[in-house]
């Protein structure tokens, strides 16, 4: 049979010309951004990152959890505990964060793991405020106002404020390559097409083979870990943290949640357009006070009506792009039929 | 010798609706077996409890000798234990040879190359590979069926359970189903066949087992069981050979 599968599309393939010179770009983001653009990259690299996770949690593994905030709040308060309690470096302490997070949230999942449905979204939550008020009782971290990363170690990162935006930005950028290089490396994988296939009926996968708890869990396990690196590097950004900035559901799983939404859940793209819409808008329209929120809210819901799948969804069905190469495609079959 | 899966006083109830009543089969090694039943006989929920999407009240199922009934239906299925839906389940969003892939890689463990040669080989003996980058939302219900059992296939099976999938089909499409799960029975895979077009049942099996009110009421030689009073009864008013 001269049939044969193969991942690469066109596009795929010149996505991926595309993508290299991007990435040259960014990095060298420093030398040609100024200080508050910088900033404001970092920014949008971290919430992608945010995005990327939830959307691979609640659109591929159907765990909708509306308290991953306790992920990134438990990252960026070990992020400070390391650094200024436990005195290592901040690129020592950013590995262990991650490990910490996989570690803490392997528990939690068997826990909430028994909760169905949305008993299981209010189990996240709870978990969450769980998470918030226990860091609200450590002292040495400012209790319930929170505390500033001291200057000493603001200081470690680099000589010169210019050096350290550069050092934020590029620690936010390789997050957020990790982050997406991470995903779409689970996704080809084994447990990725499980988790696929999960997405789109549970019976089905269940009955050939696929064993649904585990491949959840992996997901969880290995999504909360990386929120927690996000959420460390989201503070060092702020070098201020709180418990009420830490946990904030509003910020760290409301927006998100907005993000993958109007960019396509389910798809691995989706969060990745979202992320730079939802930019675009607040940039344009953070002017407008409250009435900005209005016209986000506007936004999803006309989206949500004309788009139900999101705008990449909306993309793909009609022309089945896919930028990143996921999909098996049999080629040779038009040779075959002929 | 020893039957590859032997059910023993099986029971299934939805409050007072009893789908499986103290059920007791056994299929032999390579045997082909047919399954008669009126709707809502407990047909499917047979499957379901030997699949393990449904769990027992009481009995015992055994694969190989081996007692499975407290195992998930994951560990069924790699164990050897493949089907088909009577209500196609397929995986949507993904392309027709991505669910085999599934199938391939999941329930029969193969991986690369390996899973990518079983999947098109099973998609062209059941007549699908031409829609291999078909998205499987977008297939007719008689391609969703032909699905249904092309995945059962790329995982595998040591024995498969097939779930009414030739209804519809013209005689020649008909045809083409008998000879492909002909050739499957021929490779040593043990069947267990729902079919109500029982034309094409018989043109397969060996032996045929009658379902109602989830107790199995007959069982025997095909054209004994078709002859017999129970099948006559049930079967009032429907065509033998509908
Ligand atoms: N999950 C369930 N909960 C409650 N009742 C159920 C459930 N599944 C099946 N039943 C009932 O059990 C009975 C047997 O159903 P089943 O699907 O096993 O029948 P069947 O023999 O396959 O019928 P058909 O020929 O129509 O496919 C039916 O009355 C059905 O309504
Ligand atoms: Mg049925």
């Amino acid at each position: 049979m001269s049939l044969s599968v193969t991942r690469r599309t066109r596009l795929s393939t010149a996505w991926l010309f595309v993508l290299v010179p991007i990435v040259i770009l960014l990095i060298a983001a420093p030398w040609w951004a100024g200080r508050a653009d910088l900033r404001l990259m970092g920014e949008i690299a971290l919430y992608m990152s945010l995005a990327v996770l939830w959307n691979l949690l609640a659109g591929y593994a159907g765990l909708v959890s509306v308290g991953q905030q306790a992920y990134v709040g438990f990252g960026g308060y070990l992020f400070f505990a390391l650094t200024m309690l436990a005195g290592l470096h901040p690129f020592a302490a950013l590995p262990l964060v991650v490990l910490a997070g996989f570690v803490i949230s392997a528990p939690v999942a068997v826990l909430i793991f028994r909760l169905r449905g949305a008993y299981f979204a209010i189990g996240t939550w709870v978990v969450a405020e769980v998470f918030r008020l226990s860091f609200a009782q450590i002292s040495s971290l400012g209790g319930g106002s929170g505390t500033s990363l001291s200057p000493s170690i603001v200081r470690s990162l680099a000589d010169g404020r210019d050096a350290r935006e550069a050092v934020a930005w590029w620690l936010a950028l390789g997050a957020g390559m990790l982050v997406i290089g991470a995903v779409v490396w689970l996704l080809r994988s084994r447990q990725g097409v499980a988790l696929t296939a999960i997405r789109d009926n549970e019976l089905a996968a269940r009955s050939l083979g696929i064993d649904i708890w585990r491949t959840k869990f992996t997901v969880y396990v290995v999504v909360s870990g990386l929120t927690a690196l996000i959420g460390a590097l989201i503070f060092l950004q702020k070098l201020r943290i709180s418990p009420d900035a830490a946990f904030s559901a509003n910020d760290w799983t409301a927006f998100v949640i907005f993000i993958v939404v109007i960019g396509g859940i389910g798809t691995l793209e989706g969060p990745i357009l979202g992320t730079l819409v939802f930019f675009a808008l607040r940039e344009t329209l953070a002017d407008l006070g409250t009435l900005y929120l209005i016209a986000l809210g506007v936004v999803a819901i006309v989206i949500m009506l004309f788009a139900p799948r999101g705008l990449w969804g909306f993309l793909r069905d009609r022309w089945g792009v896919e930028l990143f190469p996921l999909s098996r495609r049999v080629s040779g079959l038009a040779k075959k039929e002929a | 010798m020893s039957a590859i899966l032997e059910l023993q006083g099986v029971k299934k109830a939805f409050g007072a609706v009893v789908v499986a009543d103290d059920q007791s089969w056994s299929l032999q090694p390579g045997e082909a077996l047919g399954v008669l039943g009126p709707n809502g006989a407990g047909k499917t929920s047979m499957f379901n409890l030997v699949t393990g999407t449904l769990s027992t009240d009481a009995g015992t199922i055994r694969l190989d000798g081996q007692d499975i009934t407290g195992w998930s239906a994951a560990k069924r299925c790699r164990a050897g234990i493949a089907r088909s839906f009577q209500v196609p389940q397929p995986f949507a969003h993904m392309t027709v040879f991505e669910n085999a892939y599934v199938a391939a890689t999941q329930g029969a463990g193969l991986s690369g190359r390996a899973a990518e040669a079983h999947c098109l080989d099973v998609l062209d003996r059941t007549g699908l590979v031409a829609k291999s980058n078909v998205q499987a939302g977008g297939l007719t219900l008689l391609e969703r069926k032909r699905l249904e059992l092309s995945r059962a296939l790329c995982a595998k099976p040591r024995v498969i359970l097939l779930d009414e999938i030739a209804g519809g089909l013209t005689e020649n499409e008909c045809q083409s189903l008998i000879q492909t799960i002909r050739d499957v029975h021929a490779t040593g895979v043990s069947i267990v066949w729902i079919e109500h077009v029982v034309h094409a049942l018989l043109a397969v099996v060996s032996r045929l087992m009658v379902i109602d009110f989830g107790r199995k009421i007959a069982e025997g030689e095909p054209q004994a069981i078709m002859q017999s009073r129970e099948v006559k009864e049930i079967y009032l008013g429907i065509e033998a050979d509908a």
